[in-house]
């Protein structure tokens, strides 16, 4: 056990160097970079003194360097200006954009757009694991067939879409607007309750929309799943014990049907941060999401290198927690290999 | 009389199916009297296990009861009660189901949930029907795995399925049906998927166990040797009707119906006689093989096929976390030696390695040490070796009969297509050429050639089997290998295609490695036996003497196990149940075998070879 997770860190951490590498040199990949162009821009206007200090922070990030000694300050392994100051040491760079240090900027968003993700995923399974199952046992019913149209409708609705309707009724028919994640009054004001309570109240739409599409898919796969579980002659070893039809279904197919969920987790995690960019930018929700996109058009690449190391931060843990959860859930993994 | 417990009168099921209505049971009427074994037996498709699933009520969605009535007289309260009036959910039927009578499965393998305990799946049955809490029934747990025959009944509570043999996992599901102390057990061809010694050890064991219970048995099966050996009353199915009902002596003895006489005609038996041929309930006409000319070839003096010190190992890794890596030795220094025209039988149980001798054969998968030596008539030549035009002659040469007729035929291919596929890949003939062909061996399997256009899935088992036999004969191979061709197969079908095999074998002039873990079917079509145990050769003889005088210890036991359709010969379960039989260094000596050692292959009598321990081969010399 130990000597598997040793093995496994070790991947990680060669995947995530190789991951840096393409980041870096892909961002770098277009001609010119922020500063550059914004120093082009001001030569035209002639204003000297802003000139003076983009060149300072040229300077100060070495951005005059070649672009693999760039790369290797960046990483932290070699001494750039301020000495050894790079993502190992925890040090993010600065955002030229905005003006900030990186970790300014993506602070408040990054723990908001988790947030929101989260309360995504959390509707997904509470909604779809309960009709899966209903059309699962209940194959080719009414109902199965309403739950087969519904989902097919959610699947094919484009979320945006979906969020600019509500946007419009929302504030038509009830006066409110749902666009932030909470009420304008509440911007900068320190977390309060009633600032929660907003919060909370804004949570629900975008979830909503987030998560249909979402909620669709899981459906179909979990009902296809739990069909080919409903055939397995264990479930009528369970059912021939004489146990009732909720807790066979719930303790044997149910959970064997789990296992692809289980393992799509490595993918969810970092889809908790880069997706949802369309909806986000629709109903002005200050995630993540909508700040990469302008990071990575104005080669801010400071800002937009951190975002998708994090990505990939949460792409590799998320692999490994799910093989980990996939390991203590199902012994034939755990202690399999042997026949 | 005292009253039976189960009472099925008219017990009527049908089936509705995209395809249209039928019945599957049709007007079912028999008594399971108490204490008794009453045997359920009839090809697949009859309704037996369509019966036994009316009975618990777990039947299919597309099934319903249509008529009739199973009255239940439970000797626990001396009630009686009509299954067939409750609704399946119910909580009588489910206080019933597992609780009064319980069911054991035919695939110990997929009845188990791979992703709980043995301990977990065995308690909950009894924790459903009676009130006891975890520990208690935990405890009895234990005791019924003990009864079972666990050697470590604690251990066995925290072990999964998938870490247990075939065996042990029927032997916890017959603990799980036993725990709750049914009135009835319904075993749906319980040994049908076990070797022959555990399918003796465990018929054994629900006999002892239905002695000390009392309980009455179902028992569903189409092996009549199993059914002579164990059921007091047999009930003889076709169609969802009765052909035939009585006593096990009055079936066997002065079978009336001819669909009964004819499935016993059809079983193959060690008493048969040199030349006796089985009588397939269907007989099969092959329109061509009389006047066939077998092609006109040289043939090998010696062996055609000769296999020296065939070894094989393979590595495995024990777990995801652990990766320490085991050695197995699958296959010990074998020898083998295949006669042109005639057929070598190669018997063991499963996972003896006979399936891979017949892989590297087949040059499939490379030997550790050893050589395959194939003669076409210009003497041997090392098949490991052939390279380029001679390694596509030797595949033309040596042609694969699979097991399962279901999964080695594409679904997505026509009949045509799948036999024409070989003659493609080899670029034999032009279109016609190959049209002709195909016309042919149609012929000589004995189908019609309007098959060509079908799918195989409009097949029946049978019939597949068949056009799998028509494939590998396409490029005119010289030898077959046939990895269990009827193991799959329905007694009366299994009889069709081993005459069939018989008949092209003296029409082509074919010689054919037979492996298969059926005594009985090998003794009907081998000239020479050899049989196989944890990757040993431990005897082989020309069949007459292996079964006149079986010198092994292994080869004995396994003779002894297999359930033989005569009255006059019983099971001898007491010899059998000390088990131990495959297991080399349990071997009593001279014939033990340490770990690590290969022994000695000994000739005692002219063409029979015993294969001894290293030690007293050396006293011997």
């Amino acid at each position: 056990m130990i000597r598997f997770l040793l093995r496994r860190i070790v991947t990680m951490a060669v995947t995530m160097l190789i991951i840096s590498a393409l980041v870096f040199f892909i961002i770098k990949l277009p001609p010119g970079d922020f500063l550059t162009n914004q120093i082009a821009e001001l030569r035209a206007q002639g204003e000297s003194a802003s000139i003076a200090k983009a060149e300072f922070l040229i300077r100060q990030y070495g951005l005059d360097k070649p672009a693999w000694q760039q790369y290797l300050v960046w990483l932290g392994v070699m001494p750039g200006p301020n000495g050894f100051s790079g993502l190992l040491q925890g040090d993010w760079g600065w955002s030229f954009e905005y003006d900030k240090p990186v970790v300014d900027v993506v602070g408040d968003a990054l723990w908001l757009t988790l947030l929101v993700n989260f309360a995504v995923v959390i509707f997904i399974h509470l909604i779809a694991i309960p009709i899966a199952i209903y059309s699962a046992t209940r194959q080719y019913s009414v109902g199965d067939y309403i739950a087969t149209f519904i989902g097919y409708i959610g699947l094919a609705t484009p979320s945006f879409l979906l969020a600019l309707i509500l946007l419009y009724y929302m504030n038509r028919w009830f006066g409110i607007s749902i666009g932030g994640l909470y009420d304008s009054q509440y911007a900068g004001e320190p977390w309060s309750w009633p600032k929660i309570q907003s919060l909370l109240s804004h949570l629900v739409v975008p979830t909503v929309v987030i998560g249909l599409g979402g909620t669709a898919a899981m459906i179909r796969r979990m009902r296809a799943n739990l069909l080919d579980e409903l055939g397995k002659q264990y479930y009528v070893t369970a059912k021939a014990k004489g146990l009732g039809p909720t807790k066979a279904l719930l303790k044997y197919p149910f959970r064997m049907s789990l296992n692809p969920f289980i393992a799509d987790i490595g993918n969810l995690l970092p889809q908790l941060v880069s997706g949802s960019v369309l909806v986000s930018l629709v109903l002005s929700l200050p995630t993540v999401g909508p700040i990469l996109l302008s990071a990575l058009k104005s080669q801010d690449q400071f800002l937009a290198g951190f975002i998708l190391m994090f990505v990939a931060l949460l792409t590799v843990v998320g692999m490994l927690v799910s093989d980990l959860l996939l390991a203590w859930l199902d012994p034939r993994i755990r202690m399999g290999g042997a026949r | 009389m005292e009253a039976p417990i189960l009472s099925v009168r008219q017990l009527t099921v049908d089936f509705s199916t995209d395809a249209g209505n039928f019945r599957a049971v049709d007007g079912l009427t028999f008594d399971i009297p108490k204490g008794k074994t009453v045997a359920l037996v009839g090809e697949s498709g009859s309704g037996k296990s369509v019966t036994a699933q009316a009975i618990l009520q777990i039947l299919s969605k597309k099934a319903r009861i249509a008529n009739g009535s199973l009255l239940f007289n439970d000797p626990a309260n001396g009630g009686s009660i009509d299954i067939a009036a409750l609704p399946a959910e119910s909580d009588a039927m489910h206080g019933l189901r597992g609780g009064r009578i319980a069911m054991i499965f035919q695939e110990p393998m997929t009845s188990l949930s791979p992703l709980h305990t043995i301990g977990d799946q065995i308690s909950e049955a009894l924790m459903i029907h009676a009130d006891v809490d975890q520990a208690a029934a935990n405890q009895r747990t234990m005791e019924v795995l003990g009864r079972v025959g666990f050697p470590d009944p604690k251990r066995a509570l925290r072990t999964y399925p998938f870490e247990l043999s075939g065996g042990l996992r029927q032997r916890a599901m017959i603990a799980m049906a036993l725990i709750t102390r049914p009135a009835l057990l319904i075993a749906d061809e319980p040994t049908t998927a076990l070797d022959v010694t555990t399918q003796a050890q465990i018929l054994d064991l629900i006999k002892e166990l239905q002695v000390e219970t009392g309980m009455s048995v179902l028992l569903i099966t189409h092996d009549l040797g199993v059914v002579a050996n164990v059921a007091d009353e047999v009930v003889v199915m076709y169609r969802g009707r009765i052909m035939e009902a009585g006593s096990r002596d009055d079936i066997f003895r002065n079978a009336q119906h001819p669909y009964l006489q004819a499935l016993m005609r059809a079983v193959p038996r060690f008493a048969m006689a040199e030349n006796e041929r089985l009588t397939p309930i269907r007989e099969v006409k092959s329109a061509s093989l009389a006047s066939i000319d077998a092609p006109q070839r040289v043939q090998p003096a010696g062996p055609i096929l000769k296999v020296e010190h065939l070894t094989k190992s393979f590595t495995l890794r024990s777990g995801w976390f652990s990766g320490k890596a085991r050695e197995i030795r699958a296959v010990s220094e074998v020898d083998l030696s295949l006669p042109a025209g005639k057929t070598l039988g190669l018997v063991g149980e499963s996972g003896c390695g006979k399936t891979t001798v017949s892989k590297m054969i087949m040059r499939a998968i490379p030997p550790n040490s050893g050589r395959v030596l194939f003669d076409d008539g210009t003497g041997l030549k090392d098949v490991h070796k052939l390279e380029g035009e001679a390694l596509t002659t030797y595949r033309r040469s040596v042609q694969f009969i699979f097991q399962d007729p279901f999964s080695s035929l594409n679904p997505r291919m026509t009949v045509y297509e799948l036999l024409t596929e070989p003659l493609r890949i080899h670029d034999i003939g032009t279109s016609d050429e190959r049209y002709e062909r195909v016309k042919h061996l149609l012929e000589m399997v004995g189908l019609d050639q309007r098959a060509l256009r079908r799918y195989p899935h409009s097949f029946s088992g049978g019939q597949r089997q068949r056009l799998g036999i028509a494939r590998a004969l396409a490029l005119e191979p010289r030898v077959l290998l046939c990895d269990e061709p009827v193991s799959a197969l329905d007694v009366s079908v299994q009889a069709q295609v081993l005459n069939l095999l018989k008949d092209l074998q003296s029409a082509l002039g074919l010689s054919y490695l037979f492996v298969s873990h059926n005594l009985a079917v090998v003794d009907y079509i081998a000239d020479t036996i050899a049989v196989m145990c944890r990757g040993y050769i431990v005897e082989e003889a020309p069949k007459s003497s292996l079964f006149r005088n079986p010198v092994h210890p292994y080869t004995q036991a396994l003779l002894a196990a297999v359930p033989d359709p005569d009255l006059d010969r019983p099971l001898d379960f007491t010899k059998l149940r000390t088990g131990g039989f495959s297991q080399p260094s349990a071997w009593p000596e001279p014939f033990r075998i340490e770990p690590g050692e290969f022994g000695v292959m000994k000739e005692i009598e002219p063409g029979h070879k015993v294969r001894l321990g290293r030690l007293s081969a050396q006293e011997a010399a």
